[in-house]
C-alpha cells in the first residue's frame, strides 16, 4: 500500500462511532480498528452499543448496530461522549446517531443505500444528503457498496459476499484516514476465513480498494495521526471487561491449585464468559451448560462442597433465581462466586443496554439474614483483578461472593498491562484433613478464630463424614438445632463473620487536598466520573473522587472519609442504591444523582452535575 | 461409580449419631435400614459416599447416615449432585427425593440428570402425598384425590414416575417397596452396579397423610393378583400358580396381562425404551397390575465421565506448567510491548 502523499494533522484524541445495520458487521469491524489502534500504543476505550434482536428487520432504526471507539495520545477513561467521525452505512445510522454529533463532525454516509426506500422506513421524506440538513458537518458520500462489489468484479466471489465485504472497505478507508497499522487485520481476516479462500481474497481485496480510495480521492485532503500514549512500561493487549473476567477466574484456579466448575445457563451479557471458559479446560475448567439459572448454581455448588472453585454467571434475573441457592451457600458457609452481569430491568428490560440496579438485589436479595460479600470491577481490565479478589474472598472467608459487572464493562474494552502471574495473590487453600475436636470429633462448623472461617472438609476425607445443610445449625457441631439462643448465635455471627472481612481503604483523588464536595462511585461509572473531575480540575475547580470496589463489606474508613467533606455525590446507573446504604450506615445526607436510561454516563453530564455542586454547594 | 476398595463394614457403621426423626411406622424407617443393611457390600469407603437430597420427610435421609451428605432445597438435590459427581468421579453419589421434591419443584433438574446420564444413583420415595406440610395432594395422587387443599377432589392427572424417567431418557429404571427388604436391597445392589444415572422408584408408606396407599401390593391376601416380580431373562408371569401372563397385544402397542397365553420374556437391556415404558404403563394408578424390578437397564456414556474426558484430552494436549501456560494465553493474540 502507498506510502501517504497527503497532508497529514496530528491530533492527540479522536472518536469514532462505526454504525450500520446489525447485519452490516459495525462490531467486527470496530474491533478491527480499536486492535489496529492497540497495536499502534493509543490508549484507548471502547462502547459497542447493539439492539437484543439478531437480526432486527433491515434498515429500520431498532435494528441499528454501533461500536465506538475513542483513541488518543494520553490516558483516557471513558469511550468518549460524542464522536467526531461517524460512519453510517445507511439511513438508519445516520438518523439514530445524529443527535449526538457535534458540529463539525465527519460524517462518511454508505450513498448507496440512500434509496427511497431505505429513506422512507426511517422517515426521510427527502434525502438528507441533498436537503442541506446536514450543512453543519463535514459529509464525505462514499459509495461504498458498488465500490466494494467494482473492486472484487475479478476475484469470482457471488454478488452477495462482494456486498457483504463492504465492511472490509470502509475498514481500509478509516484505517487510511488515521494510518493504522493494518497487517494485523489481515492476518485476522486469514484467520476467520481460514476455511474459505475466496473469501480471505475478497475481504483483504475490500479492505485495499477502501485504503486505495482514501490514498486517491479528492473527497479526504487530510490525514491523521495520533501518537502513541505514554504509557507504563510493558506488555499490553486490549480486552473487553467479560474476556478479563474470564481470565481472572482462570487465574484464580491457577492460582488456588483448584479445579475450576462453571455452572451457566445463556443470558445476555453474560453468556461471553462461559463460551471463553469453556475454551480453557487444559486449567482443569469444567464448563456445565445448566437446564436452568437454579441449576447452574446448584451445580457450582455441589462443585463446592466437593472442593472446587464453584462458580455461576448471569445477570440480573438469573440471579433472582439463583437466591434460594445462594442462601443454601450461606448457610454452608461455603466458597461460591456469583457473577452477575447487570443489565437494564426489571424483568427482561433491555438486555443489551447497561445499568447497576441489581445493588439491592446482590446486598439484600435473599430470605432471611443473608450476608455475603459483594465487589464490583471497575473498567474492563479490572475484571481481571475483581474476579480474582471475588474467589480469594470465597476461598478465605468460606463465603458466597457476588461480583457485580455491568454490560457497560463487560462489552466495552481498553488496553490491559499484563500481569506477572506469579505476582497475583496466592490463592492456596487447605481442606480440613483431620478431626478438630479435642475429643476426636470432627466439628463441622468449629471457626478458625482468625477468618471466622469453619473447614473446608472435602468428601473423600477418611473419618471427617459429617452432614450439612439448610436447617439451622448447632454452632461448633453443624447438628439441626431448633434451640432460640443457638440461632440468634448463629444469624449474629454469620453477619459478623461478613462484617469481618478485612478490605483495602477506600483511597480518595484530590490533588489539591483542599476540595469540599467528595463524588463516591462504585463499579462502572469510574471511568466517566474519573473524567469529569479531570475536566473540572483543569478548569480550575476543586473535587475529590472516590470509588468503591468492595461494596459489601464496606470499606472501614469509609465513615471517616465522608464525614470530611461539605457534600457527597453519588452518581448512579440507578435510583439511588448506593446512596441509600450511605445514608443508612452513616447517617450522611448525599447527594444521588442518577440515570436509567441504558447508557453509561457521559463525562459531560456528569462534569455539568458536579460543577453544580461545587460552585453551588 | 467409584472403584471398589476393600473394606469390611457393618450396617452399624452407616448408622449416624443423629436420633431418627419421622413418624414412628413411616416407610421410611424400612428404606433407611434396608440402605444401611446393604450399603457394607459396596466395599467403598464410607468417606466416599455422599448422600445429597432436596426438602421433604424423605430428604432428612442424609442426616442419619455416617457417610458425607447434604440437606440442600426442594427440588435442587439433583442439580447439586450433578456439580459434585462431574467435579468428583472418585465418590458414589446418590441422590434422596421424594414425589413432590423430584417430580414438582425438582422435575426439571430430575429430568435432566436422566438425560444427561449423570453418575447418581437416585432414590424417589413415593408416598404420593405432601407429608412434611401435612397432607396435600402430590403430583403422584390419583386424580380426585381429597387432602386438605383439595377438598372437593384433585383436578390434576398424576405423573407415572418411571414413564417419565423414561421419557427423560433414563439408562436404568427400577421400581421396588419400603417392606420388602430383599427386593429392595436387590434393587439398590443393581442401581449401585449401573454406570449412569439409576432412577429407583420405592413405594413408601406414609401411615399418616396416606396411609395403605400399596395395600393392594403389600398386603399378603392381594398382593399375589397385583404385584408383577419382574426378573432378567424369565417369563413375566404373576398370579396364584402363575395364571397370569404379559403378552403383546395382537394388535396395537404396548403390552397387556392375559390369563394363559405365551408370556414375554423379560430383558431390562433392550436398547428401545418403549418396551420399557410399555411395562410401565401395566399399572395406572389404581395399582391394578403392578411390576416392580429393574425396567430398564442399557449402557451410554455417563456425563460425568463425558466432561471429565474432555478436560483430561485438554490437559493431555498441554504442555508446561499450570502458571506458564496462563502466561501464554494472557498473551495469546494481538499484544504490542511498550519499552
Amino acid at each position: 500500500m502507498a506510502a501517504p502523499s497527503k497532508r497529514v494533522e496530528q491530533l492527540d484524541r479522536v472518536v469514532i462511532r462505526f454504525a450500520g445495520d446489525s447485519g452490516d458487521g459495525m462490531q467486527l469491524t470496530g474491533d478491527r480498528f480499536t486492535s489496529e489502534t492497540a497495536q499502534l500504543g493509543n490508549d484507548i476505550s471502547t462502547l459497542p452499543n447493539f439492539p437484543a434482536e439478531i437480526r432486527a428487520p433491515a434498515g429500520t432504526l431498532p435494528g441499528v448496530s454501533s461500536f465506538q471507539v475513542h483513541f488518543a495520545d494520553y490516558d483516557i477513561l471513558t469511550p468518549g461522549d460524542a464522536p467526531n467521525v461517524l460512519v453510517a452505512m445507511n439511513p438508519a445510522a445516520l438518523k439514530a446517531n445524529l443527535s449526538e454529533l457535534p458540529p463539525g463532525a465527519d460524517i462518511i454516509v454508505n450513498t448507496d443505500e440512500f434509496t427511497k426506500r431505505n429513506l422512507a422506513k426511517v422517515g426521510y421524506p427527502v434525502s438528507p444528503l441533498e436537503d442541506g440538513s446536514l450543512d453543519e458537518f463535514a459529509v464525505h458520500p462514499v459509495a461504498l457498496t458498488s465500490m466494494t462489489v467494482g473492486a472484487l468484479a475479478d476475484l469470482g466471489v457471488g454478488k452477495k459476499d462482494a456486498e457483504r465485504a463492504k465492511n472490509m472497505f470502509a475498514l481500509g478507508l478509516l484505517s487510511w484516514m488515521y494510518s493504522r497499522p493494518f497487517e494485523s487485520t489481515l492476518r485476522f481476516l486469514e484467520r476467520k476465513f481460514v476455511k474459505r479462500p475466496d473469501l480471505v481474497a475478497a475481504n483483504k481485496a475490500a479492505f485495499q480498494a477502501g485504503w486505495n480510495y482514501g490514498e486517491t480521492t479528492e473527497a479526504f485532503a487530510v490525514r491523521y495521526e495520533v501518537k502513541p500514549a505514554k504509557m507504563p512500561p510493558g506488555t499490553y493487549r486490549n480486552i473487553t471487561g467479560n474476556q478479563a473476567l474470564s481470565l481472572g477466574l482462570v487465574a484464580a484456579a491457577v492460582r488456588s491449585g483448584l479445579p475450576l466448575f462453571l455452572g451457566a445457563y445463556p443470558i445476555t451479557p453474560a453468556s461471553d464468559i462461559l463460551h471463553e471458559l469453556s475454551k480453557h479446560k487444559r486449567f482443569g475448567v469444567t464448563t456445565m451448560q445448566a437446564e436452568d439459572e437454579i441449576a447452574a448454581v446448584g451445580a457450582a455448588l455441589g462443585a463446592a462442597y466437593g472442593g472446587a472453585l464453584g462458580v455461576t454467571t448471569t445477570s440480573g434475573p438469573g440471579v433472582a433465581l439463583k437466591s434460594e441457592t445462594i442462601s443454601l451457600a450461606i448457610a454452608l458457609e461455603l466458597p461460591l462466586v456469583i457473577v452477575d452481569v447487570q443489565r437494564a430491568g426489571p424483568s427482561t428490560g433491555m438486555p443489551t443496554k447497561t445499568e447497576q440496579a441489581d445493588l439491592n438485589l446482590a446486598l439484600f436479595g435473599r430470605h432471611g439474614e443473608a450476608p455475603l460479600a459483594v465487589i464490583a470491577p471497575r473498567s474492563p481490565s479490572d475484571c481481571f483483578h475483581a474476579a480474582i479478589e471475588a474467589a480469594r474472598i470465597a476461598l478465605t472467608y468460606r463465603t458466597p461472593v457476588i461480583l457485580l459487572s455491568d454490560n457497560y464493562v463487560a462489552n466495552g474494552s481498553e488496553p490491559w498491562l499484563l500481569p506477572a502471574v506469579d505476582e497475583l495473590p496466592d490463592l492456596t487453600v487447605t481442606f480440613a484433613a483431620e478431626p478438630n475436636a479435642p475429643d476426636g470429633r470432627f466439628l463441622p462448623y468449629l471457626r478458625d478464630p482468625e477468618t471466622m472461617a469453619r473447614p473446608w472438609a472435602v468428601p473423600g476425607t477418611p473419618g471427617l463424614e459429617h452432614r450439612i445443610g439448610g436447617l439451622e445449625k448447632a454452632d461448633k457441631t453443624g447438628d439441626i438445632s431448633y434451640d432460640p439462643a443457638n440461632h440468634e448465635f448463629m444469624v449474629r455471627t454469620r453477619a459478623a463473620r461478613i462484617e469481618a472481612i478485612p478490605v483495602p481503604d477506600v483511597d480518595v483523588e484530590d490533588p489539591s487536598e483542599a476540595a469540599r464536595v467528595l463524588v463516591l462511585g462504585w463499579g462502572s461509572t469510574y471511568g466517566p466520573i474519573g473524567a469529569a473531575c479531570r475536566a473540572l480540575r483543569q478548569r480550575g475547580l476543586t473535587i475529590a473522587q472516590a470509588h468503591l470496589r468492595h461494596l459489601a463489606p464496606l470499606p472501614a474508613n469509609l465513615g471517616e472519609v465522608l464525614a470530611g467533606y461539605d457534600k457527597v455525590v453519588v452518581p448512579e446507573m440507578n435510583l439511588g442504591q448506593l446512596a441509600a446504604v450511605i445514608r443508612a450506615r452513616h447517617l450522611i445526607d448525599v447527594v444521588p444523582f442518577n440515570q436509567v436510561s441504558g447508557l453509561p454516563f457521559t463525562a459531560a453530564t456528569l462534569e455539568n452535575m458536579l460543577e453544580d455542586v461545587v460552585k453551588n454547594g | 461409580m467409584a472403584d471398589p476398595v476393600t473394606v469390611k463394614l457393618s450396617s452399624k457403621d452407616f448408622k449416624s449419631d443423629q436420633e431418627v426423626r419421622w413418624c414412628p411406622g413411616c416407610g421410611d424407617y424400612a428404606i433407611l435400614a434396608a440402605v444401611q443393611g446393604f450399603m457394607p457390600e459396596l466395599g467403598i469407603p464410607r468417606e466416599n459416599i455422599v448422600f445429597v437430597s432436596g426438602i421433604g420427610c424423605s430428604s432428612r435421609f442424609p442426616y442419619y447416615m455416617n457417610t458425607y451428605g447434604m440437606h440442600s432445597i426442594h427440588g435442587r438435590a439433583p442439580a447439586i449432585a450433578t456439580g459434585l459427581s462431574a467435579s468428583r468421579p472418585d465418590l458414589s453419589v446418590w441422590v434422596v427425593t421424594g414425589d413432590g421434591d423430584a417430580l414438582s419443584i425438582g422435575g426439571n433438574h430430575l429430568i435432566h440428570a436422566l438425560r444427561r446420564n449423570v453418575n447418581l444413583k437416585i432414590l424417589l420415595f413415593n408416598n404420593r402425598i405432601y407429608g412434611l406440610t401435612k397432607g396435600q395432594y402430590s403430583p403422584t395422587s390419583e386424580l380426585g384425590k381429597i387432602t386438605k387443599s383439595t377438598p372437593a377432589g384433585s383436578a390434576d392427572s398424576p405423573f407415572n414416575p418411571l414413564s417419565l424417567a423414561l421419557g427423560a431418557e433414563a439408562s436404568f429404571v427400577a421400581r421396588t417397596i419400603d417392606s420388602d427388604r430383599k427386593h429392595l436391597q436387590a434393587v439398590l445392589r443393581a442401581a449401585a452396579a449401573h454406570e449412569g444415572s439409576a432412577f429407583v422408584e420405592i413405594y413408601q408408606n406414609c401411615n399418616i397423610f396416606n396411609d395403605g396407599a400399596f395395600d393392594l401390593v403389600k398386603d399378603p391376601s392381594t398382593r399375589d393378583e397385583h404385584l408383577i416380580r419382574l426378573e432378567q431373562d424369565a417369563p413375566i408371569v404373576f398370579g396364584p400358580d402363575n395364571r397370569y401372563s404379559v403378552v403383546y397385544p395382537e394388535g396395537g402397542f404396548g403390552l397387556q396381562v392375559q390369563e394363559g397365553g405365551t408370556p414375554i420374556v423379560h430383558d431390562a437391556t433392550v436398547d428401545d425404551p418403549a418396551y420399557a415404558f410399555a411395562l410401565t404403563r401395566l399399572s395406572g394408578s389404581d395399582l391394578g397390575t403392578t411390576p416392580i424390578g429393574v425396567f430398564r437397564s442399557v449402557q451410554r456414556p455417563s456425563y460425568d465421565e463425558i466432561v471429565r474426558k474432555q478436560v483430561l484430552d485438554a490437559r493431555a494436549q498441554a504442555t508446561g506448567t499450570p502458571g506458564e501456560m496462563f502466561t501464554e494465553l494472557l498473551h495469546a493474540g494481538d499484544t504490542w510491548t511498550i519499552l
